[in-house]
């Protein structure tokens, strides 16, 4: 039987993992290109969950493969291959903050010899597809509750930067659940890539944005 | 059409008795022909060493076109210094009978040894169906410049489908690692967290081991531009821009903020 | 707790500071620092609801040395860092104990939200709950867990009462109505004594912590009929937070 509850239960943005805090690059990309509708959203979530959202969701499938297969040191590989795909340090920092959070929870919530291997500072998409493991789950539901972060984030968040019909968020976050599952097919057909074959999909105006984001005084979200 | 080019440095002794870089085993295949010039005065980001080795690309009138495939591989032997450019900037064109193209770059520099590649644009002109990897291995005393401009498209034409692979890897480690895919194969490309629809791209990409793990701290540049310190000895420069002329200047802009001594030595190199 | 940093050596007590904006949270911190640096080793953590002003104002304040206080970011949701989810403070108060350790206390700060909100069990072992007399006196009547539950309900800047018209000793009459006992000071930082009977009900307490008797409790989310008579909620309460087992103390 599939643990579909352990799937829902680790792709709820209310698992307390400190999601909630972060845009996704949403609100400094909205003020820098002047986004103000959810087709713009829709736009910008289709951007990020088809590069960052990608090489985030085949990683952590490469890390829900490796922790079934016991394989710490390839689950070791990982974060340095993050690293090389992430150039901004903003980018870098935020996806380490929210791994180490995601980490803490799921230790907490359902200890597992897998995750006391982990590097504690370790990427969100590692992390993300060892906690998959330990729920015995596949890595393309690794993938896909990854993807699903990617676009649910940015998108509560923008109900808060924008004046938006949350419905017609909604709406967008509904037209793009094949695309997720799509991607997740996808992304969970490179679990057993070498970590330097792994997806490397550029975003390279979130990266910039992420920077900006940093310099600002004052700001809803921490990234 | 198949064409392969090739070059190796090493570092030598002249009869002075001083230290040059020369370049040997130089082997050109057309349209790819490598051609060894002659500096008349320091050359950029070189630390003002007046013995460097400097060879120009061509690539022939236009092209690749779609069904070509070339090959070029680059060794700058240790403590030797290279200053690669090219002539003109690059039209990548559908071919007769479509078909992918592909460029396949492969460099390696060795210990105590520099690699200053400056190539000129290359443009993705409509239905053009290309390929690029760039694969880089760098050792620990290694260090690189290398300029990387994209332009979507000629004057008022959308771009054909281009993938844009760099891979740079540092004594077998990761260092950066980018896939930029582009055109109508890739809608998205346009997305505002993407490209956001800017006709021109472009990067510099610095590596100096003198920088340890402190390289410059991150800085915006522009609206479009920024710069950021990689996780490690490293310093990736990256522009959005709608011309390619503005993505230079954007990218020299990045550059003026390294230190010394990539920021003294661009100030003093028109070329850069 | 399995976490080996949260030995009884680095483990300070943790000090929530709630209540609705511009009451004064952050000039209580910066008070509670000044007055009590040289008995204690202390560290602040803020909540911020737009990037780290409030960080930056203790900082300038100059009350301790400014890596001493860090700010954490809530993306405009205050109440969920302190309460539903408290994993991003959890972590910033334990870097902080682990990075100036031993730390005798480390204040939180929420970010200044509404009257609903009070910290989870399993952020902080007690909570002051700050309310001023220019937000009207009868907010104290009003109720709410905070007020009614917090380890500490301060009535703030009563220096200003005569100016906004406010009795100062019906509020703080009213707030004790509303707490069934539980402590009620009146604070102005122009009047020396109501900030060292502060200060002193912070000793005591890291007293209890000390010794292992102080046991956190939990103000409860808001209870729509509550009265200061009901004895459910006080038991509600207690149980919440022996059921936070994480820092009840060993």
């Amino acid at each position: 039987m599939t643990p579909n509850a352990a799937l829902l239960l680790l792709a709820d943005g209310r698992l307390p993992a400190g999601g909630y805090a972060h845009s996704g690059g949403f609100e400094p990309t909205a003020r820098l290109q002047g986004l103000n509708d959810a087709a713009a959203l829709e736009d910008f979530l289709e951007g990020r969950v088809t590069t960052s959202g990608f090489v985030a969701a085949a990683f952590a499938a490469a890390a829900c493969a490796a922790a079934h297969a016991g394989n710490i040191g390839r689950l070791g590989q990982l974060d340095p291959e993050l690293d090389a795909r992430m150039p901004s340090p903003a980018v870098r920092a935020v996806s380490r903050a929210l791994g180490r959070q995601l980490l803490r929870v799921i230790t907490r919530i359902h200890p597992h010899p897998v995750l006391a291997t982990l590097d504690p500072h370790a990427h969100q998409p590692t992390v993300f597809g060892a906690a998959a493991a330990s729920f015995d789950l596949s890595p393309q539901d690794a993938a896909l509750a990854v993807l699903h972060e990617t676009i649910t984030g940015p998108a509560s968040a923008a109900v808060k930067v924008l004046s938006l019909d949350p419905y017609e968020v909604h709406s967008a976050l509904a037209r793009l659940t094949g695309l997720l599952d799509e991607l997740a097919v996808r992304a969970a057909a490179h679990a057993l890539d070498d970590p330097d074959q792994l997806p490397a999909d550029a975003s390279p105006l979130l990266d910039i944005a992420a920077e900006h984001h940093r310099s600002w005084d004052v700001r809803l979200f921490a990234s | 059409m198949s064409a392969r080019a090739s070059l190796t440095t090493e570092h030598t002794i002249d009869r002075a008795g001083r230290g040059v870089s020369r370049v040997y085993g130089l082997r050109s295949q057309a349209p790819l022909v490598l051609r060894p010039t002659h500096p008349k005065s320091a050359e950029p980001f070189t630390r003002h060493a007046t013995n460097v080795a400097r060879v120009s690309l061509t690539s022939g009138a236009a092209g690749p076109l779609g069904g070509d495939h070339f090959e070029l591989e680059v060794r700058v032997g240790r403590g030797s210094t290279l200053v690669l450019n090219e002539v003109s900037a690059t039209l990548l064109l559908p071919g007769a009978r479509g078909g992918l193209s592909q460029m396949r770059i492969t460099i390696t520099v060795e210990d105590d040894a520099t690699l200053v590649w400056l190539p000129e644009p290359v443009i993705a002109a409509e239905h053009c169906n290309h390929v690029q990897d760039i694969d880089v291995a760098l050792g620990t005393s290694s260090r690189l410049l290398m300029r990387d401009e994209l332009q979507l498209g000629r004057h008022r034409e959308p771009p054909g489908n281009l993938t844009q692979r760099i891979r740079v890897r540092r004594v077998g480690r990761p260092l950066f690692q980018q896939q930029l895919t582009v055109g109508p194969a890739t809608p998205k490309w346009r997305s505002s967290a993407v490209g956001g629809g800017h006709k021109s791209l472009g990067t510099v990409l610095v590596v100096d081991p003198d920088w340890g793990g402190d390289p410059p701290s991150a800085r915006i540049l522009a609206h479009g531009a920024a710069m950021f310190p990689l996780a490690g000895p490293a310093v990736l420069i990256s522009a959005l821009a709608d011309d390619t002329l503005t993505t230079r200047r954007l990218l020299d802009r990045g550059v003026a903020h390294l230190g010394d001594p990539w920021a003294s030595e661009a100030a003093a190199a028109p070329s850069a | 707790m399995t976490d080996t940093h949260d030995t009884p050596r680095t483990r300070s007590l943790r000090l929530g500071v709630a209540g609705p904006v511009g009451t004064g949270k952050s000039s209580v911190i910066a008070m509670l620092c000044r007055k009590l640096n040289e008995e204690f080793t202390m560290g602040v953590i803020t909540n911020d609801i737009y990037t780290d002003e409030d960080a930056r104002f203790l900082r300038s304040a100059g009350v301790l040395p400014s890596e001493r206080i860090r700010a954490v970011e809530t993306g405009a949701c205050p109440h969920t860092a302190i309460r539903d989810d408290v994993t991003m403070n959890l972590l910033a108060v334990e870097d902080l104990e682990k990075d100036f350790a031993p730390l005798d206390i480390v204040l939180v700060e929420s970010g200044g939200d509404n009257l609903t909100a009070t910290f989870s069990p399993a952020l902080v072992d007690a909570q002051i709950f700050v309310l001023d007399v220019a937000g009207g006196g009868d907010v104290a009547r009003k109720g709410g867990p905070g007020i009614a539950r917090a380890d500490l309900l301060l009535v703030n800047k009563i220096d200003l009462a005569e100016y906004v018209e406010v009795d100062v000793e019906q509020m703080v009459k009213d707030a004790q109505s509303a707490r069934d006992g539980r402590p009620v000071l009146a604070l102005s930082k122009k009047m020396p004594d109501t900030v060292e009977a502060l200060c002193e009900w912070v000793r005591q307490l890291h007293a209890a912590h000390s010794r292992g008797v102080h046991t956190p409790t939990d103000p409860g989310p808001m209870a729509p009929h509550f009265h200061a008579t009901d004895e459910g909620g006080y038991e509600h309460s207690h149980e919440s937070g022996d059921s936070s087992g994480e820092h009840a103390h060993h």
